[in-house]
């Protein structure tokens, strides 16, 4: 019974679906999963309310590993190339 | 007396609040970081005076920057704190609120942006937050004054509600309860300032709107500084000053020690208002008539760019390029705030989290980005010979200012971190505000340059006299004739270059240089020693140390530029 829990083809497994904040389409939301950095990273994220479980929407993203802009509770914020590449997301699924 | 500490997270309207609560004028922009250092001021509580000071904002107690470091040791100092809470943006701004309250410093919070919540659907329940903070909580809108009276007599009921420390995921989910009980938003559409602020970090039009932008801000400076010039200041000297000066040195007699000082040299017989040097010609003439025009047109309109709040998005644009010279995008703020004065701009270093960074940044600011003062004398001189000579000066520094970030980067010890930045919706600049900096910022100019440059005048014709500058010029022959092709008597406007650069420049003028011997005497002054000013903010900014780096990189770039200048040309 539980083997076959897990053989739903990982459809239900969070972490088949995960993208980087810079694989995430521009004008897509998702969900902060996990922040696959440093402690400072971390700490400077959670500064802006940028932690597991909050929701975002993709703005945009700068040409040549440039930033990505994302909205966080109605607040515009620009995150670094290498950091945005450190912020895990669910896709919200388009309806 | 009781000391009140206004704080809270970046751009959240503390300054205007500042200003409205003491009376006290603090530089006010739409950007995070404005506030680099702490201003102070008083205001009357009760029946007695209170002291009132603005503090830097930091989104947490767990510093991340100088400024948030700056922030956190005033903290421990306060007696009331008011927090200044963005009413748009409830859920993050809270996370400090519960910080502070663990500290148990008696609060007051302070809604600022009340008026935005309405046209943008949040609907937030103020009894019930006051209920569950345990704090009052006063709705404001500091730029109209709105709730501000309410505010302040509600600082005596400030209040410490015991709230045990708590951890990072035991805050967020207290926040998760709060704003649940009390915040409640409508859906709404998309309003133009919306759909303008995302074309602006968008790549392609993002990069047209701000070719736009910084074309349009050029073209108004330099309009409004050359109006000035040739409809208000030239006519004024020219009629009423020159005849009286003219009349004084007919008095003095023409010549002599005391006529040389005061009045300065004739130059064919004339009172020269540029080259003469003396305390009440060129004295009066450099900083009222050719620098102060610039310095009210680049003001201004740098006034106008902080207010909308567009700076953090050409800050997004730039991030790409700036990685490259070891900084990221928000550097590009100090950098523009150089080319109105180096002093404050190596002070806005401070909103960049590194000392690489800040090292960098103050390097490249101090060599390669020239300010109001000196531009305005490099087209008021430069400029008569032709604009392509200005162009040379501009795209030399440019450059310059490329070559020594990517060698910095290249070089420089350490990491810079990565852009992190909160943007500020798109706001129509309030006049108040923007006439109020440009007063501010343009009596600082006065009040700061007239003395120096009275000063810098009368020490330069002592030396004169005494022939000092006659021996310097003679030591460093070899250097500014052979390398940069200058007479030697130049040597004193790089000198004097320490004390002023808009009077260093001036001393070009009589020399009787050649276009190209002028344009590489600009460059040069722009980039060896900086101001007596900027050395000072260094020197505190940076440490002995490293302003000695900073010096000795500047004085081999603008050697070597010189010297290729020179040799091109």
């Amino acid at each position: 019974m539980r083997r076959q829990m897990h053989g739903f083809g990982g459809r239900f497994n969070p972490e088949a679906n995960l993208v980087t904040l810079v694989q995430l389409k521009s004008g897509q939301s998702g969900t902060v999963v996990d922040i696959h950095g440093g402690r400072r990273i971390i700490d400077r994220l959670n500064a802006l309310g940028i932690i597991p479980g909050k929701k975002i929407t993709k703005t945009s993203a700068m040409l040549m590993r440039g930033p990505v802009t994302i909205a966080v509770d109605r607040v515009e914020v620009a995150i670094g190339f290498g950091m945005a590449n450190k912020v895990m997301v669910t896709p919200e699924r388009v309806p | 007396m009781t000391r009140i500490l206004l704080t809270g997270n970046p751009n959240v309207g503390k300054s205007v609040l500042f200003s409205r609560l003491t009376g006290v004028q603090a530089i006010v922009s739409n950007y995070p970081g404005t506030t680099i250092s702490y201003t102070r001021g008083h205001m009357k509580l009760g029946e007695e005076m209170a002291e009132v000071i603005d503090v830097p904002g930091t989104y947490t107690l767990e510093p991340t920057s100088e400024a948030e470091e700056i922030a956190l040791r005033l903290l421990g100092s306060g007696d009331i704190v008011i927090n200044v809470v963005n009413a748009i943006n409830l859920e993050r701004n809270l996370y400090l609120t519960l910080q502070l309250l663990e500290r148990g410093i008696p609060m007051v919070v302070a809604l600022n942006l009340w008026d935005d919540t309405k046209h943008r659907g949040i609907d937030i329940d103020l009894d019930k937050l006051r209920q569950l903070l345990g704090v009052p909580v006063i709705p404001t809108v500091a730029v109209t004054g709105q709730g501000v009276k309410e505010l302040a007599e509600n600082i005596p009921r400030a209040t410490s509600p015991q709230h045990p420390p708590a951890t990072r995921d035991q805050r967020w989910a207290t926040i998760g309860k709060i704003i649940e009980q009390v915040q409640q938003i409508r859906h709404r559409h998309h309003t133009w300032r919306e759909r303008l602020a995302d074309a602006s970090v968008k790549p392609v039009s993002g990069g047209f709107i701000a070719l736009a932008i910084l074309a349009a801000s050029f073209f108004v400076v330099r309009f409004i500084g050359e109006g000035l010039i040739n409809y208000v200041l030239n006519p004024l000297f020219n009629t009423l000053w020159s005849p009286v000066l003219s009349w004084l040195s007919n008095l003095m007699g023409g010549t002599g020690f005391l006529h040389d000082i005061v009045i300065g040299k004739l130059i064919d017989g004339e009172v020269d208002l540029v080259q003469s040097f003396g305390l009440l010609s060129s004295g009066l003439f450099v900083p009222f008539g050719m620098v102060l025009p610039y310095i009210i047109s680049f003001y201004f309109v740098l006034g106008i760019l902080e207010d909308t709040g567009y700076l953090p998005r050409l800050a997004v644009l730039m991030d790409t390029i700036m990685h490259r010279l070891g900084l990221h995008g928000y550097a590009i703020i100090p950098n523009l705030l150089g080319l109105g004065c180096n002093v404050p701009a190596i002070l806005a270093t401070r909103i960049l989290e590194s000392k690489r960074e800040r090292f960098i940044a103050a390097t490249l600011i101090s060599i390669a980005v020239p300010c109001a003062a000196l531009q305005a004398m490099i087209f008021g001189l430069v400029g008569a010979r032709g604009i392509q000579y200005v162009a040379i000066v501009y795209g030399t520094l440019f450059i310059v200012w490329i070559i020594l970030g990517l060698i910095l980067n290249h070089t420089v010890k350490g990491f810079s971190p990565e852009l992190l930045i909160e943007i500020p919706p798109y706001r129509l600049p309030p006049w108040r505000t923007v006439l109020q900096k440009l007063w501010f910022r343009t009596y600082s100019f006065l009040a700061e340059a007239i003395p120096i440059i009275l000063g810098a005048i009368l020490v330069i014709n002592v030396l004169y006299i005494l022939g000092v500058f006659d021996a310097i010029a003679n030591f460093t022959a070899p250097v500014v004739t052979g390398l940069l092709g200058l007479p030697k008597e130049a040597v004193t406007a790089l000198v004097i270059g320490f004390l002023r650069k808009d009077v260093a420049l001036g001393m070009l003028a009589p020399l009787a240089l050649s276009s190209s011997q002028l344009v590489v005497g600009s460059v040069v002054l722009a980039m060896l020693f900086p101001c007596i000013a900027t050395f000072v903010v260094m020197f505190r900014e940076l440490g002995w140390l490293n302003m000695l780096k900073a010096v000795g990189v500047m004085i081999v770039a603008a050697l070597v530029t010189g010297g290729i200048l020179n040799l091109i040309l």
